[in-house]
């Protein structure tokens, strides 16, 4: 047999269907992770059919977009801010109920980011297919599963059939060589990865992350980088997986157990692209001369290193440019460091997990927010706000005058009211910077924990370098 | 779904390129639980001002773009968040079809499955279309084939099982559902 790479494995493996010039594969799904915003038009259509959902037992529901972070809402008697949202959470829980899928709720102790607790509980295992309502299921692709994001209608389709009609997308292998510098993130690699691929460089193709640099990431490193894949127009994102990955997963509460666990890794092994495997794009990064990075415009692929200025337009899309430009409010030739902070949000299932909190803390230890600075930490899942406040992450927060809050989607997209109000600037560890996605003329800046910390430290934009 | 053959209308031109279906309709609108009604939120923060009026400098809101079915963008259309209310938007308000050099992927998957055309187009076309906003443009399903009101025809890319279930009028779900005894075959026989 030729060759094949790490996503060919895992597609070949779920077909029950091969694509043929008249009709795209029938591919099996693994595990479908549902929350509050793109399910209710599905379950309509399974009710409006009479239809059950087929495999329950793959499927699992959570609440984080429109979900408040609040202590005194989520856990007390405040009500939701939004009366939409309100509506959508109480709609999910009718539908969970009715259908019998599992669902951690508003108040359950593994609620949190679907991409977050997925990983965290092992449900998330290497060689899945893994599709949810949600552009950023990319995440996943960290343990080597092919995970994509999908619409309300293809909800509806795994509900009922647990398989998807797919085109099988093309292969790129991003390979990634060389020692990150102290100071520089994995997400300052993804955001130069972006940069240099465009955000449509990836349309129609699967990544797969590899190289030394990749190998030696932690899995919440991993997860930052694939979750991004969708960000460079990518479908998915993938890494194999290996020691990492075994490691993080051994005694994850709902990964396999004894004689499986044995069988599972063993058959995990085998995912990996075989050596001279043929991709159909790739391109090679060298992450050793890589700097902290930020976003200066309204797409992520706008990005420098945080010590340049914002390139002057060049081409032919000058308009375009300026718009963007125009609504930053900056300029070619300006510096990035020094711009105007007004609100820092430490979060998301980009960088919401342990590590990025540890990455915050360790800017934040001793030290405050500056003066008319507004600094929001909410952590990805209800395990990791424990995990911090057990190892003492929240009180350095909150000494630091953090707002220390319940875990969720929060202030990436503000469905949920936690917003940044128009013509503000936004220093945000989440990952997208588009017109509005923080709130209406809300300006987001893309950044790493490190350097969104150092930034609320210094009331401006910072490089972190300076404060480690 | 009605069958949907052909596509034939002035275009209404919006020349940005990477337009993110946040701008196509902002996150805080959907917390919506059914997929009605959402045309009035479409490209909700371009289209009206402060206030709630109509921006009277967006092209949506000319007299002459009213009835437009073709949207004609710049390229990577659709990209960003998954949001099935991004091509139920466009829909809802009457657009028909989207034309563009690339369309990202998944608007692409969700815009199919609701009868909303993306249709790209080469780059010499591409820049016909958005040097000549309201242009009569044909735009055939039966033939995957746009005609521009110059007589010049190119053909357009289109996946052949969509094209089937839109000129069908018949969507994947039952084809999906006429699976049923493989997928169950399937299932059966893994061993993992």
């Amino acid at each position: 047999m030729s060759a094949r790479t790490l996503f060919d494995k895992v597609w070949t493996a779920h077909e029950v269907v091969p694509e043929t010039a008249d009709a795209p594969a029938v591919l099996y799904i693994d595990l479908h992770l549902i929350h509050e915003v793109t399910s209710p038009q599905a379950f309509s259509v399974l009710k409006s059919l009479g239809l059950p959902v087929r495999r329950p037992d793959r499927t699992l529901a959570t609440m984080d977009h429109s979900t408040p972070t609040r202590s005194e809402q989520v856990f007390g008697n405040v009500p939701i801010k939004v009366d939409a949202a309100a509506r959508q959470v109480r709609q999910l829980e009718r539908n969970a109920a009715e259908f019998g899928v599992e669902l951690f709720g508003m108040r359950d102790a593994r609620r949190g980011i679907v991409h977050v607790i997925s990983p965290e509980l092992g449900c998330t295992q290497p060689g899945m297919t893994i599709v949810c309502g949600d552009s950023h299921t990319s995440t996943h692709g960290a343990f080597g599963a092919l995970a994509f994001g999908i619409g309300s209608t293809e909800v509806g389709h795994v509900f009922a059939t647990q398989c998807l009609l797919q085109a099988k997308p093309k292969t790129f292998a991003v390979n990634v060589e060389g020692k990150l510098r102290p100071g520089v993130a994995a997400k300052d690699l993804i955001l130069s990865i972006i940069g240099r691929i465009g955000v449509s460089g990836g349309t129609g193709h699967v990544f797969e992350y590899r190289g030394s640099t990749i190998r030696g990431l932690s899995m919440d490193e991993r997860m930052t980088i694939c979750n991004m894949s969708i960000e460079a127009g990518a479908r998915a994102g993938m890494i194999a997986p290996d020691e990492t990955t075994f490691e993080y997963l051994k005694n994850k509460p709902r990964a396999p157990k004894g004689a499986a666990w044995d069988a599972a890794v063993a058959r995990w092994r085998t995912l990996v692209s075989d050596p001279g495997a043929a991709f159909d794009a790739s391109i090679d990064i060298d992450a050793s001369t890589l700097e902290p990075m930020i976003t200066f415009g309204t797409n992520p692929g706008m990005v420098v290193p945080i010590t340049a200025t914002i390139p002057q337009a060049s081409g032919g899309a000058t308009a375009v440019y300026d718009k963007a430009l125009g609504y930053m409010g900056f300029h070619g030739g300006d510096a990035m460091l020094g711009k105007r902070v007004d609100v820092v949000f430490i979060g998301s299932c980009t960088n919401g997990r342990l590590e990025d909190l540890q990455a915050a803390a360790r800017i934040l230890k001793g030290r405050k927010v500056a003066a008319g600075v507004k600094l929001l930490i909410v952590p990805g899942s209800q395990q990791i706000k424990r995990d911090a406040e057990t190892l003492g992450l929240a009180q350095i927060f909150q000494d630091a005058g953090a707002e220390w809050r319940e875990s969720g989607c929060s202030m990436c997209l503000g469905m949920n009211g936690d917003t940044v109000a128009a013509g503000q600037y936004s220093i945000s560890t989440s990952n997208r910077n588009f017109e509005g996605r923080q709130g209406v003329g809300a300006r987001t800046l893309l950044v790493s924990p490190l350097t969104a910390a150092a930034s609320a430290v210094q009331g401006k934009v910072a490089d972190p370098r300076e404060l480690l | 779904m009605e069958p949907l053959k052909r596509v034939h209308s002035k275009t209404v031109v919006i020349a940005s390129s990477n337009i993110d279906t946040d701008q196509i309709i902002p996150a805080r609108f959907l917390t919506t639980t059914t997929k009605d009604g959402l045309g009035k939120q479409l490209f909700a923060d371009w289209r009206y001002l402060a206030d709630g009026s109509l921006n009277p400098e967006f092209v949506l809101n000319r007299a002459d773009a009213q009835g437009c079915q073709i949207l004609v963008a710049g390229r990577n259309f659709g990209c960003g968040s998954s949001r099935e209310h991004a091509p139920w938007a466009l829909l809802d308000y009457g657009i028909r079809a989207v034309i563009s050099t690339e369309i990202a992927d998944i608007f692409k998957s969700n815009a199919l499955k609701n009868g909303l055309l993306p249709i790209t187009v080469d780059d010499a076309t591409a820049q016909w279309l958005l040097d000549h906003p309201g242009a009569e443009v044909d735009i055939d399903l039966s033939t995957a084939r746009l005609t521009l009101p110059t007589g010049v025809a190119t053909a357009f890319p289109i996946d052949a099982f969509a094209r089937h279930c839109l000129m069908n009028g018949t969507d994947e779900f039952g084809y999906l559902r006429s699976k049923l005894d493989l997928i169950e075959r399937y299932e059966a026989a893994r061993s993992w």
